[in-house]
């Protein structure tokens, strides 16, 4: 029995308006892999992921998430199939703490509802410390615990990514987005990031899909790398092949972010 | 001890409130007009608490408080003078009237669940754009319950429904007590419960991620729409509970008590007491209702100086009275000596 990918894309196109943002991509990622999407600015690499995390309804083609179809879901629902991101500009609850921007995105699996919650039912009580509880742990797991009743803006800016990446894995999704992670790190930061991503990936069963302006990022944690310009995938393979592409070089030519 | 206290002290106080008010009001201690006045703020506070749910905790913008409150003023007016009171378009009562009593509190909250239904009907087509619309089409059900109130020529028209004295006083001759202040008492204190369990809940802190950005929300996997959906029928609800009591308190309803000023007049209260404060809409509702109360012999220059207070406070304190903060915030030490949930 053949399982089906963690994603696939067929002949995905984006249209806004009269700019074709996205024309012909197609990709697969198999259990556990770690792949990098990369081109220039405005290439169309977060319309991608907005595609994938069901923000926007591609104009034409498929997206499959665990072998089901996206289509026609709503954001909360493509989740819900196991998919979690972060965003190209951190989009945490920065008026929430740290913790109950964990346990805000457990909605999705509450299991109780709104007379529950007035009346404190049982399951009320259950639900909400099981999840205070996994939150907490989670936060632990990755030394965020002593802030969980801080607000993000009070974190520095590299745990603030951090604190984005963990709110996304909270979802237990088989498939982590990862826009642009290591935007507005520091050197040091950026590594930390890195083993960061590698450790996640080597602990939790999930496949990430990184884009990263920084080539030395993606050249030491991903196994598979596609190059996209203008919508159009220019190059795509294992990550040392891609950098030596001369189409990916002209592309980049004067883009001082390699 | 102290946390005996500190779980019960709300509890212990409340109840000691509501006893004496309710004993003065027997003994005839405050007088009819201070005891209306009393029930006012009672029923501002629901008006002033409910709408910060939807203006303050959800960051929308919703302008026709007043029309779910007709809705539900209405509903149970009709409701409860059906039920238990003669009159000559209704006949005679179809319960006994000593039963008056003990189906008060459901009459209300019938008021309320078809206030509620009112907020999903206006609810629902707000979904398909954002920002200003929900405002509009407020504003739009606001005028249209009222003009069709208007119209109903069975139930008053614009001349309005009365009827509900007789369903109070049936309630008074089966059990001498002042049942409306109880009555006003009990709902208020529930709203705020209802209102603070909700907050408090992760069910209910999606409507403060939906108000900080709604997009994270969504991919986070919140239902916003359906979290949008309860919220405004929440809200909307307890407006219309606010309005069935009103009717109560005054024995008389006119579709005029329940246009855009009196919509006006629920923002004004919420943006005094601070966006997303559950204790700044309570305290703004009882301050607001003083207010007016001073104000009253002004008439209607009264609505030049309203206007006028929201302006400055704008200027000198646009967060309102509390900001987004809780009383406890301001004062961390109060939460060793109650707890409220
Ligand atoms: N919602 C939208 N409406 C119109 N144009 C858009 C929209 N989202 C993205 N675009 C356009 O699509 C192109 C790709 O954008 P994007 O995917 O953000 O690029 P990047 O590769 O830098 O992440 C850009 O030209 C951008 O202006
Ligand atoms: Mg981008």
């Amino acid at each position: 029995m053949t399982t089906a990918p963690i994603l696939e894309i067929r002949n995905l196109t984006q249209h806004f308006g009269g700019l074709t943002a996205i024309s012909d991509f197609n990709i697969k990622l198999k259990n556990n892999q770690m792949a990098g999407l990369i081109g220039p600015n405005g290439a169309g690499k977060t319309t991608i992921f907005n595609l994938v995390s069901g923000f926007y309804q591609p104009s034409q083609g498929e997206i499959f998430i665990n072998g089901k179809p996206t289509a026609g879901l709503k954001p909360h629902k493509v989740t819900a199939l196991g998919v979690a991101r972060t965003f190209q500009n951190i989009r945490l609850w920065n008026q929430m703490t740290v913790l109950d921007n964990i346990k805000v995105a457990q909605h999705g699996k509450l299991g109780y509802g709104f007379f529950d919650a007035l009346m404190r039912t049982k399951v009320y009580r259950e639900t909400e410390d099981r999840i205070n509880h996994e939150a907490y742990e989670l936060l632990k797991v990755f030394e965020l615990d002593k802030f969980a009743d801080d607000f993000p803006t009070n974190l520095p800016y590299g745990l603030q990514r951090k604190l984005e990446i963990v709110r996304a894995l909270s979802e237990k999704p088989s498939l982590l987005l990862l826009d642009e992670p290591a935007a507005g790190l520091n050197t040091v930061d950026m590594h930390e990031l890195i083993r960061l991503i590698r450790w996640i990936h080597d602990s939790f069963d999930v496949t990430i899909w990184i884009i990263e302006h920084h080539m030395d990022v993606m050249m030491e944690l991903c196994d598979e790398l596609k190059v996209i310009d203008f919508g159009h995938t220019i190059a795509e393979g294992p990550a040392l092949e891609v950098q030596k592409n001369p189409a990916v070089i002209t592309a980049y030519l004067g883009d001082e972010n390699i | 001890m102290k946390s005996l206290l500190q779980r019960y002290s709300v509890q212990l106080i409340l109840i000691t409130l509501g006893g004496l008010i309710t004993y003065l009001a027997y003994e005839e201690a405050i007088g009819l007009y201070t005891l209306s006045v009393l029930m006012f703020m009672g029923v501002n506070i629901i008006l002033s608490t409910s709408l910060n749910l939807v203006n303050g905790n959800m960051g929308e913008f919703s302008c026709g408080h007043a029309g779910f409150m007709c809705v539900g003023a209405y509903v149970s007016s009709i409701l409860g003078v059906l039920l238990f009171a003669k009159d000559k378009v209704f006949g005679a009562p179809l319960i006994n009237p000593d039963l008056a009593l003990y189906f008060f509190p459901l009459i209300i909250l019938t008021g309320g669940a078809a206030a509620a239904i009112t907020g999903l009907l206006v609810a629902l087509p707000s979904y398909k754009t954002r920002g200003d619309y929900l405002a509009i089409i407020t504003i739009a059900a606001n005028y249209i319950i009222i003009s069709l109130i208007e119209n109903l020529g069975v139930i008053g028209g614009s001349r309005g429904f009365m009827g509900m004295k007789t369903v109070v006083n049936t309630m008074n001759d089966t059990f001498d007590l002042p049942w409306m202040v109880i009555w006003v008492f009990i709902f208020t204190v529930g709203c705020v419960w209802a209102l603070r369990r909700y907050n408090s809940s992760t069910f209910g802190k999606g409507v403060s991620a939906i108000c900080q950005d709604e997009v994270a929300a969504e991919i986070m996997s919140v239902n916003t729409n359906k979290i949008k959906t309860i919220t405004f029928m929440l809200s909307s609800g307890l407006a219309g509970i606010a309005g069935g009591l009103f009717a109560y308190i005054i024995g008389y309803v006119n579709p005029g008590s329940f246009n855009i000023l009196k919509s006006t007049e629920v923002l004004v209260m919420v943006y005094l007491g601070g966006m997303a404060s559950l204790s700044g809409a309570v305290l703004s509702a009882i301050l607001f209702t003083i207010l007016l109360e001073l104000l009253r012999p002004l008439q209607i220059i009264k609505w030049v100086v309203i206007p006028l207070l929201l302006i400055i406070l704008m200027q000198f304190r646009p967060e309102g009275i509390m900001g987004n903060r809780e009383l406890s915030d301001l004062f961390p030490k109060l939460k060793r000596f109650y707890r409220f949930k």
